[in-house]
């Protein structure tokens, strides 16, 4: 243990080497292997059991892995203890001391290190959280949104190298979390600390992380910057997770350099060869609903437009910004399409016929096996997906 | 509280906890021991001195090992009217203390919600009679049911006792005494649980056609069942092995003493030690037995 | 969802207006019972506080005219304030013996899981569910069959044992309550074990820890069957009274009674207004 503390220069890079963690009965995470960047802000996105509260535990010192290397900034700290580690969380209940004032609070991580005037540096992080002249008050006296920021201060204030948030916005009503995040990630800009922050909001992850990795079942499904796993999932749980998607699965029909096609109910669908995963066999192709466009005329084929229908147009409902229709297209079921309010009322109504398309550079293609069936349901269920991707992988294996 | 002992349960308990064990010893050890030397030994050695015969040509109080399952039929046989009244008075009274304070309890953890200095108040006036000597109180009534009361001059005024009548040295006052003394034990675990009642329940059974009658009694008793499980405990138990309300000293005579008083009669003034200790397992046992039907019967396992 | 919910929300005029005067006399009914019973709980104390200043001879029996001469010479009556006193002493060492003992199984029982774990607890609730004769009887039958000499070392001995379980009861709850996320923030703000525990861990639970000790020591104040059983020569407080009951209570034992019922109330009351004040304040701030 330190005995005179000193502040992390700047952020340290983190890595995870071949970590796992089994809990008696499962196993929360297998083999993980990660490389968080120094400076960087980083989201682990995933659904509720998914491993990544563990993994930021692991990092805290909290849980001990089972296996595998914990590193930050080069050096191994799987060994060390918690408190011995240069690492701060902001925790999902704040877990603010409730027996003392919110300058000891803040106080009470320099005080522990030795750090020079431990007072003066707690009023001068909680003046970055600007909750200065509530110094003297109690943590129950505070609102959600004060003590957010308490907590967020009490990390902060000791320059760790790596600062780690568990959900710290899930207790916040929705106007509250927007303005919070907005604040959190200007203070990360203006200290350049490692963030690492999970949260099952993808809203959230997108909105404040340079990268986000997608987690499923204690595996990375995806990692990369925000615009880009939206645009280009690689996976069914990660189009389904981050976003909504339609996906259709079809055989490839012709693969060219550029392209490759897809026979979608009997339409030959183009997407470009650089998105997608797979490029021959049976493939699943995606497209997002607001890529789509709603035509009660067949619209005329041409290059660079993928034409989907007929079908009905089975349910609209209006949700202020946009008009999500549900519409049933024969031998492909169901297919959604926001559209921009940029009229008044609906453009069509329940039981029109229409067609979709969409620009053919819109679409993406899955590495994921596709299922027996003509698509994957919109709400597929992780386990389903799981299995479909150890398949993919054993398939994989056999041919290489 | 401590009175809430039998209704806290271990599903308050979250998280699984999990880690070194080291420190878990080192918290437990001292405690444990403690309780293995001065409360599971002296049971054992109760056992063993309820088998013990007397020395032969020996001395009052003088005893030796031996296995004389004897002193329990013995014992049994002569006690048999002080280990009846025993549990007889003691369930009497619980029933009495049960009727006494559920209303009690009921107006102030339900209806006095909105007043919470009045609720505390109130608390506080219940718990009140723990701070002065149940020895004490047990005497103030017998002075206050005493012949030459007024109490007493009063009931024999209007004749609802006879000219010759008495209050003390009579099972009625044995029982009236017990009541009064573990009323608050009663008391306070069922305001715990009542206080914890959610009124919206009430308002649902109201809502659903109930009158007030039918909610209380398909609503509302069976949401204190905890509460009555932990109160009618904490007074059975205290109350079957109680001997000073019995004593002829205080509200008793002899013809009211309980298995408690034999104990001690035995144990510190004949020094018939093996009749003390057979009678104090016999005691003991069917307390267990008791409250184990008891226990399962109201389907409340887990409270223990 | 149709005609039944109107029926309930809009009943019908005769159903509205006959309960009313039934429903104003139950209503009155339960809060003059709930006094009464009050009352009735109190008599006996009343009763006590007011014989203290009988000026009595020999027995305290008849009302004899009023005096505080026995609230100012309470330690003539012999042997009432060694009595007294041995009952301080026994209260406060079986109290600090039974929260330390009692805190540390209390906060191994939640937060660590080892073997015999049930058992454990079984150890701990079954003296809370033996009568005290029994706990009397065999703590006695013990220091017979070892041939220790009975005195206040048995006493305090007994006392500490009974007192641990309710500790533990008491404690444990406290413990479930505690978040542990604080502690482990302690932990990652670079607090050793040791500082989370006397910094946090501590703190958090001395409320618990501070009820679990009053109420070892009023149980040990109050305390007569196991003591009378394990005391040999040495008087307390309550069995002072036991062995007065025969012969007659002289008013001083009231007046001591009195004056720790008045200490003890004023003691509730202090904290329970200040307590009060305190969440009043509270809510003015937040």
């Amino acid at each position: 243990m330190k005995t005179t503390g000193t502040f992390a220069e700047a952020g340290a890079d983190l890595e995870f080497v071949d970590i796992s963690k089994r809990f008696p009965g499962f196993t929360a995470i297998e083999s993980l292997n990660l490389t968080i960047p120094a400076g960087s802000f980083f989201a682990l996105l995933g659904p509720s059991g998914c491993g990544k509260t563990t993994t930021l535990r692991l990092v805290a010192g909290l849980e001990e892995p089972s296996a595998g290397r914990i590193l930050i900034g080069g050096k191994d700290v799987t060994n060390t203890k918690s408190f011995q580690r240069p690492v701060n969380t902001v925790f999902q209940s704040y877990a603010l001391f409730p027996h003392m004032t919110i300058l000891e609070n803040v106080a009470f991580g320099l005080r522990r290190r030795k750090i020079d005037d431990p007072l003066g540096k707690a009023h001068e992080a909680l003046r970055l959280v600007e909750l200065d002249h509530l110094a003297a008050r109690r943590p129950a006296q505070l609102s959600g949104g004060q003590q957010q920021r308490v907590a967020l201060a009490r990390a902060i204030v000791n320059r760790p190298a790596l600062l780690l948030l568990d959900e710290p916005l899930g207790a916040l009503d929705l106007k509250l979390r927007r303005q919070m995040q907005l604040e959190l990630k200007s203070i990360q800009t203006e200290i350049g600390l490692t963030f690492l922050h999970v949260t099952h909001d993808q809203e959230e992850a997108m909105t404040m992380a340079d990268i986000v990795a997608v987690m499923n079942k204690g595996e990375i499904e995806q990692m990369g910057a925000p615009e880009q796993l939206y645009e280009l999932p690689r996976t069914a749980f990660v189009a389904n997770f981050l976003g909504q998607s339609n996906l259709f699965t079809g055989q490839v029909t012709d693969s060219t350099a550029d392209f490759i096609t897809v026979d979608i109910a009997g339409r030959g669908i183009v997407v470009p060869r650089t998105r997608a995963q797979r490029h021959a066999g049976e493939v699943t192709i995606g497209v997002r609903p607001e890529k789509l466009m709603l035509h009660t005329d067949a619209p005329a084929a041409g290059a660079g437009i993928n034409i989907l229908g007929p079908g009905r147009v089975t349910d609209v409902s209006f949700s202020g910004v946009s008009t999500s229709y549900i519409v049933h297209i024969p031998g492909l079921g169901a297919v959604t399409v926001f559209a921009q309010n940029m009229v008044f009322g609906p453009v069509v109504n329940e039981g029109a016929e229409v067609w979709v398309s969409w620009t053919v550079d819109h679409g993406f293609g899955l590495e994921d096996e596709p299922t027996p069936g003509s698509r994957f349901p919109a709400d597929a269920s992780t386990n389903a997906i799981a299995i479909q991707r150890r398949a993919a992988l054993e398939t994989e294996l056999e041919g290489a | 509280m401590a009175f809430a002992a039998f209704a806290s349960s271990d599903a308050a308990v979250t998280k699984p906890p999990r880690r070194k064990s080291t420190i878990a010893l080192v918290l437990l050890l001292p405690g444990i021991l403690y309780m293995v030397l001065f409360f599971l030994t002296p049971l054992i050695s109760l056992v063993i001195t309820s088998f013990q015969a007397e020395l032969p040509g020996g001395d009052i109080g003088e005893y030796v090992p031996a296995l004389q399952w004897q002193n329990y039929v013995d014992s049994a046989s002569e006690y048999l009217p002080h280990i009846l009244r025993a549990f007889g008075y003691a369930l009497v009274a619980t029933v009495f203390a049960l009727i006494v304070s559920y209303p009690i309890a009921y107006y102030i953890g339900v209806k006095a919600r909105r007043w919470p200095l009045l609720q505390s108040m109130m608390l506080t006036l219940v718990i009140a009679p723990f701070f002065i000597s149940f020895l004490l109180r047990t005497l103030a009534w017998k002075q206050i049911l005493s012949d030459e009361s007024p109490v007493v001059q009063a009931l024999k005024a209007v004749a609802i006792l006879p000219a010759d009548g008495h209050l003390t040295g009579t099972p009625f006052a044995v029982i009236f005494g017990l009541t009064y003394n573990f009323i608050p034990f009663m008391t306070l675990p069922l305001y715990t649980t009542l206080e914890r009642l959610d009124t919206r329940f009430l308002e649902a059974g109201s809502d659903l056609y109930a009158n007030p009658a039918t909610t209380f009694l398909k609503v509302t008793v069976p949401l204190s069942m905890p509460g009555i499980i932990s109160g009618t405990l904490l007074t059975f138990i205290p109350a079957a092995g109680d001997y000073i309300n019995a004593s002829r000293d205080f509200l008793g005579s002899s013809k009211t003493a309980m298995l408690g008083n034999a104990i001690e009669a035995n144990f510190l003034t004949l020094q018939n030690y093996p009749v003390a200790a057979a009678l104090s397992i016999i005691l003991m046992a069917v307390i267990l037995i008791l409250v184990g039907v008891y226990v399962r019967r109201s389907g409340t396992e887990d409270l223990l | 969802m149709t005609a039944p919910p109107l029926e309930t929300s809009n009943p019908s005029p005769e159903r509205a207006a006959a309960p009313r005067p039934r429903r104003r006399f139950a209503g009155l009914g339960l809060p003059i019972y709930v006094t009464l019973a009050l009352v009735f709980l109190l008599i006996p104390i009343a009763y006590t506080f007011v014989f203290s200043f009988n000026d009595s001879a020999k027995s305290n029996i008849a009302w004899r005219g009023f005096t505080f001469d026995k609230w100012l010479t309470v330690c003539n009556e012999p042997g009432l304030c060694e009595a007294f006193g041995n009952s301080i002493l026994v209260g406060v060492v079986a109290t600090a013996l039974a929260t330390a003992l009692g805190t540390a199984i209390a906060i191994a029982l939640v937060r660590y899981r080892f073997r015999f774990r049930s058992s454990i607890s079984l150890l701990l609730f079954l003296p809370m569910a033996t009568p005290e004769v029994v706990l009397g009887a065999g703590l006695a039958a013990q220091f017979l069959a070892l041939g220790t000499q009975k005195g206040i070392v048995t006493v305090i001995l007994a006392h500490t044992m009974f007192c641990i379980s309710f500790v533990v009861v008491t404690v444990k709850a406290r413990v479930a309550s505690l978040d542990p996320a604080l502690e482990e923030a302690g932990r990652d703000l670079y607090g050793s074990p040791a500082q989370v525990f006397w910094r946090i861990t501590f703190p958090l639970l001395l409320p618990g820890i501070l009820a679990a000790a009053l109420l070892s020591f009023a149980l040990s104040f109050d305390d007569f069957i196991i003591t009378n059983f394990n005391s040999g020569a040495v008087d307390t407080f309550p069995k002072f009274i036991y062995i007065a009951a025969a012969r007659g209570i002289p008013a001083e034992a009231n007046v001591v009674a009195s004056a720790v019922f008045i200490i003890a109330i004023l003691i509730v009351v202090v904290s329970q207004v200040s307590r009060s004040a305190r969440q009043k304040r509270l809510a003015k701030l937040g």
